[in-house]
C-alpha cells in the first residue's frame, strides 16, 4: 500500500512540473526571428505543400518535389541556408494545411493556397504575397453540347474537394444564375478525378490550373475541355504563421527577388557575370551593392543565391508549368510590364 | 469503494487531481499558444451563415443555413447511414452465422469464404471498392436500369418514387397510437397465456391494428397520398438527369453496403460463437420433446444463445458507427466531411470543431451502447 502511494505523489510531481514547463511556447514579437534561428539550427526549412499538383508542387517516383510552390521554399532554403536542396517537405490536404502552419509543424506553406481576408486576419496566418494568379473554372465532356457556363441547367452536378474555396465560389456561382446543382465534394483530388471520369457528375471545378494540371490524370484527357469562364479571383501564394515579422520578410523576399530577377532579366546562368553591371538595381539583387541581406540577419549574397540556384520566376514557370504542357499561356501570370505579353499581374515592390 | 479507508481515499483523491492537472495544462497551454498566434476561441462561429452547400440532406438546407444547421445535416446523415448500416449488418451476420453451422456443406463453406474474405481486407479499400466498382458498372442516366418504370438505377444515384402526402401527421400519429395498442395488445396475450394457458392470436390482431388504423384516416380523416415518379430531363446535347423523385446517392449506397458487408462477418462469428455456447445437452432435450428443428431455434437455442451474442455485438454496432467516418473518401457528406472537413476549413477553429465532433460521436456511441445494454438485461437469465 505504502508503495503505491509512493508512486501515485511520483505521478502528481510529474504532472505539476509538466504544468510548470508548459508555460512557454510559440513565437512572440521580438526582434530576433525564433523561425529563422530554428530553420538555421535545423538545417533546413520546413516547407509544407500538396499531395502532388503537377506543375506546382509535384513529387516524382524517387521523391523530388519540383513545381513553382516547391520553388518558394527552395529559395528560402537557398536564401537562409545556403542550399536550395536543404527543405523538407511535408505534403498536406487542404484540411490539415492550416494547423499545420500555426501548430510550427511547417514553417511556410507553399501550396496553390488562396489568399482571402478571413484566412489572413481570423486563423493567425499572413500571406506574403502571391506567386501564380488563377481563377475557378469549369471542366466538362466536350461532346455535352457546353461551350459556356450560360449552357448549365437545373440539376447539374458538380465535383470538387472539400475545404477550399471553390466550395464556396460553386455556390456563389450556381445561386447567382439561380441554377439549382447538386454538390459532390470529396476529400482528395485523386478521387474527384475517378467520380468525374466514372460520370459521377457532369462538371469537374476547381482553379483553373488545377484543372488543366488534373485533366492529365483523366482516362481520355482529350474529351475534355475547361470552358473559357473565370468565375472567382484566386490568387494563390505562400503563407506563414502570425508573429514572426522577420521570417515574413525572408519569405516574402525570396518571392519578390524571384519576380524582380526576371523583370530586370537576371537569370540562373548569367547572375553572378552581373555583379559589375551598370545597372544599380541588378547590382542591389545580385549582392554586389548595398546592403539588403542585413535587414533580415542574412549576409549580402542571399539573393544571388536564389538567382543562381532556383532561377528567376519566369525560368521557375517555363520548367514547371509552360515546358509541362499544364498552362503554356502565362496570362495574368506575366510581367507587368512585358512587352509581349499583355495582361501580366505581376508587379512587386522594389527591393532596395 | 471503502471510502472511509484514507489508504484507499487518497490514491483516489491524486487520481482525481493529476487527471484535473494534466488536462488544464493542455487547455493551458493551447490558450497561451493561441493567444500567442492571435488565433480566437470560440464558438460563436455556430450562428454564422455556412455558404457552402451539401449535396444530400434530410432536412431543409442550403447555404444560407448556420454551421449549427450545417451540423444537424451532417450529423443525420451519419445516424442514417449507422442505422442502415447496422440493419443490414445484422440482417446479413445473423443468417452468415447460422449458415456457417448449418449442415449443408456448401451454404457452410459460403458462409465461411464470405466471412474469411469481408473480415480480412481494410474497410476502406471495401468502401474505395464498391464506391468506385458500382459507378463503373452502373450506366449513365439515359440507359438507366428500368425498374418497371417507377424507380431507375443510374451512375448519378438510385432514383425512387417521391411521396407526396397531405395531412401527414394525422397518418403518422395513427401510426403511432397503432404501435402503442399493438404493445397492449401483446402484453395482454402475453399475460393470458401464462396464467390462463390460453392462444390469444395476438399476431393477426396486430397486424390488423398496424394497416387498419392508418388505412382508416385514408377513409375518414382526408390522408392522401401520391407517388411522384421520377422523370428523365435533359439538361444538354449528352447529359441527363431525374428529376422528381427521390435520389439515393451512389455514396449512400456504396457506403452502407461496405459498412454492413464488412460488419456482419464480425456479427456472425459472434452468432455462431452464441449458438455453439449453449450446451449440447439443451438440444438434445428439446428435440426428445419434439420440437421440429426450427422451433429448436426459436425457443431454446437463440434464447440463451443471445446473451452470448448482445455484449461483443454492441462493440460491432459502435464500430459500425465510428467507422462511418470513413465517408469522406468517397463524398458521403456526414458529419466528418461537412463539418469537421468544409466547416473546418472554412471557420478554421479546428479545437471549437474537433471538440464538438468528439463530443457528438461520444454522445452517440454512449446511446447506442445504453440502448444494447438495456436490451441485453432484457435477455438475461431471470430467476424466477
Amino acid at each position: 500500500m505504502i508503495k503505491s502511494i509512493k508512486t501515485w505523489i511520483l505521478v502528481v510531481l510529474a504532472s505539476s512540473l509538466l504544468v510548470a514547463c508548459g508555460q512557454g511556447g510559440g513565437g512572440s514579437g521580438s526582434k530576433k526571428s525564433k523561425t529563422l534561428d530554428n530553420t538555421k539550427k535545423a538545417g533546413y526549412v520546413k516547407c509544407g505543400v500538396s499531395q502532388g499538383l503537377p506543375g506546382f508542387s509535384n513529387a516524382d517516383a524517387s521523391g523530388n518535389w519540383t513545381g513553382v510552390d516547391v520553388d518558394v521554399c527552395r529559395a528560402v532554403a537557398a536564401a537562409v541556408l545556403g542550399d536550395a536542396d536543404k527543405v523538407k517537405y511535408t505534403p498536406l490536404s487542404a484540411k490539415e494545411r492550416f494547423t499545420a502552419l500555426t501548430s510550427g509543424e511547417i514553417d511556410v506553406l507553399s501550396r496553390n493556397t488562396t489568399w482571402t481576408l478571413s484566412r489572413d486576419a481570423d486563423i493567425g496566418l499572413t500571406f506574403v504575397g502571391v506567386n501564380f494568379y488563377d481563377g475557378q473554372g469549369f471542366m466538362v465532356r466536350k461532346n455535352s453540347g457546353i461551350n459556356s457556363v450560360n449552357d448549365f441547367k437545373n440539376g447539374i452536378s458538380a465535383c470538387t474537394n472539400t475545404g477550399t474555396t471553390t466550395e464556396l465560389n460553386m455556390r456563389d456561382f450556381f445561386n447567382s444564375k439561380n441554377i439549382k446543382y447538386e454538390p459532390i465534394a470529396f476529400e482528395k483530388a485523386d478521387e474527384v478525378v475517378q467520380a468525374y471520369d466514372a460520370g459521377r457528375c457532369d462538371t469537374y471545378t476547381t482553379d483553373k490550373s488545377g484543372l488543366a494540371a488534373q485533366r492529365t490524370k483523366l482516362s481520355a484527357p482529350d474529351d475534355h475541355k475547361v470552358l473559357p469562364e473565370t468565375i472567382s479571383k484566386e490568387p494563390l501564394g505562400p503563407v506563414v504563421r502570425q508573429g514572426d515579422a522577420v521570417w515574413e520578410d525572408i519569405v516574402r523576399w525570396s518571392l519578390n527577388v524571384m519576380i524582380e530577377a526576371e523583370e530586370y532579366g537576371i537569370t540562373s546562368s548569367n547572375a553572378s557575370s552581373l555583379k559589375d553591371s551598370d545597372n544599380p538595381q541588378i547590382k542591389r539583387l545580385v549582392g554586389s551593392e548595398g546592403e539588403l541581406g542585413a535587414a533580415f540577419g542574412l549576409d549580402n549574397e542571399w539573393s544571388l543565391r536564389i538567382i543562381e540556384q532556383v532561377g528567376n520566376y519566369g525560368e521557375s514557370y517555363k520548367k514547371h508549368i509552360a515546358d509541362t504542357g499544364i498552362l503554356p499561356i502565362r496570362g495574368p501570370n506575366a510581367l507587368w510590364n512585358d512587352p509581349n505579353l499583355k495582361g501580366g499581374l505581376l508587379y512587386v515592390p522594389p527591393a532596395r | 469503494m471503502n471510502f472511509k479507508n484514507p489508504k484507499t481515499l487518497i490514491p483516489q483523491i491524486i487520481t482525481v487531481a493529476s487527471l484535473v492537472s494534466i488536462i488544464a495544462y493542455f487547455a493551458f497551454n493551447a490558450q497561451v499558444n493561441m493567444g500567442n498566434r492571435g488565433i480566437s476561441f470560440g464558438y460563436g462561429f455556430l450562428s454564422q451563415e455556412a455558404s457552402f452547400d451539401i449535396g444530400f440532406s434530410l432536412i431543409d438546407y442550403d447555404g444560407s443555413h448556420s454551421y449549427a444547421r450545417a451540423f444537424l445535416v451532417g450529423l443525420l446523415n451519419t445516424i442514417l447511414v449507422s442505422a442502415i448500416g447496422i440493419f443490414f449488418a445484422t440482417l446479413i451476420g445473423v443468417t452468415v452465422g447460422i449458415g456457417r453451422l448449418s449442415s449443408n456443406y456448401l451454404i457452410a463453406k459460403a458462409a465461411e469464404i464470405y466471412v474469411e474474405i469481408f473480415r480480412n481486407i481494410p474497410l476502406l479499400l471495401q468502401i474505395f471498392f464498391w464506391y468506385f466498382a458500382a459507378l463503373r458498372a452502373l450506366p449513365l442516366p439515359v440507359d438507366s436500369i428500368n425498374f418497371y418504370d417507377i424507380s431507375f438505377l443510374n451512375v448519378k444515384g438510385w432514383y425512387v418514387p417521391k411521396f407526396i402526402w397531405t395531412n401527414f401527421s394525422l397518418f403518422f400519429s395513427s401510426l403511432i397510437v397503432a404501435i402503442i395498442s399493438i404493445i397492449f395488445v401483446l402484453k395482454y396475450a402475453k399475460k393470458k397465456r401464462d396464467e390462463f394457458g390460453k392462444q390469444v392470436p395476438a399476431l393477426y390482431i396486430s397486424l390488423a391494428i398496424l394497416f387498419g388504423l392508418p388505412f382508416l384516416t385514408f377513409l375518414i380523416g382526408g390522408v392522401t397520398l401520391f407517388f411522384q415518379i421520377p422523370e428523365l430531363a435533359q439538361l444538354s446535347k449528352t447529359i441527363y438527369v431525374y428529376k422528381g423523385g427521390v435520389s439515393i446517392i451512389p455514396e449512400l449506397i456504396s457506403l452502407a453496403l461496405a459498412l454492413s458487408m464488412y460488419t456482419a462477418t464480425f456479427i456472425a462469428e459472434n452468432v455462431r460463437a452464441g449458438i455453439l455456447g449453449v450446451n449440447k445437452g439443451q438440444k438434445e432435450a428439446a428435440a426428445s420433446i419434439g420440437l421440429t428443428k426450427g422451433q429448436i431455434l426459436k425457443l431454446v437455442v437463440m434464447p440463451q444463445a443471445l446473451r452470448i451474442i448482445i455484449p461483443p455485438t454492441t462493440n460491432q454496432y459502435l464500430n459500425l458507427t465510428k467507422n462511418s467516418s470513413l465517408a469522406a473518401a468517397i463524398a458521403y457528406p456526414d458529419l466528418v466531411l461537412v463539418f469537421a472537413g468544409t466547416a473546418l476549413m472554412q471557420t478554421g477553429r479546428a479545437i471549437e470543431i474537433i471538440s464538438i465532433t468528439m463530443f457528438t460521436y461520444l454522445a452517440l456511441s454512449l446511446s447506442i451502447s445504453l440502448f444494447m445494454n438495456w436490451y441485453n438485461k432484457k435477455m438475461a437469465i431471470k430467476e424466477k
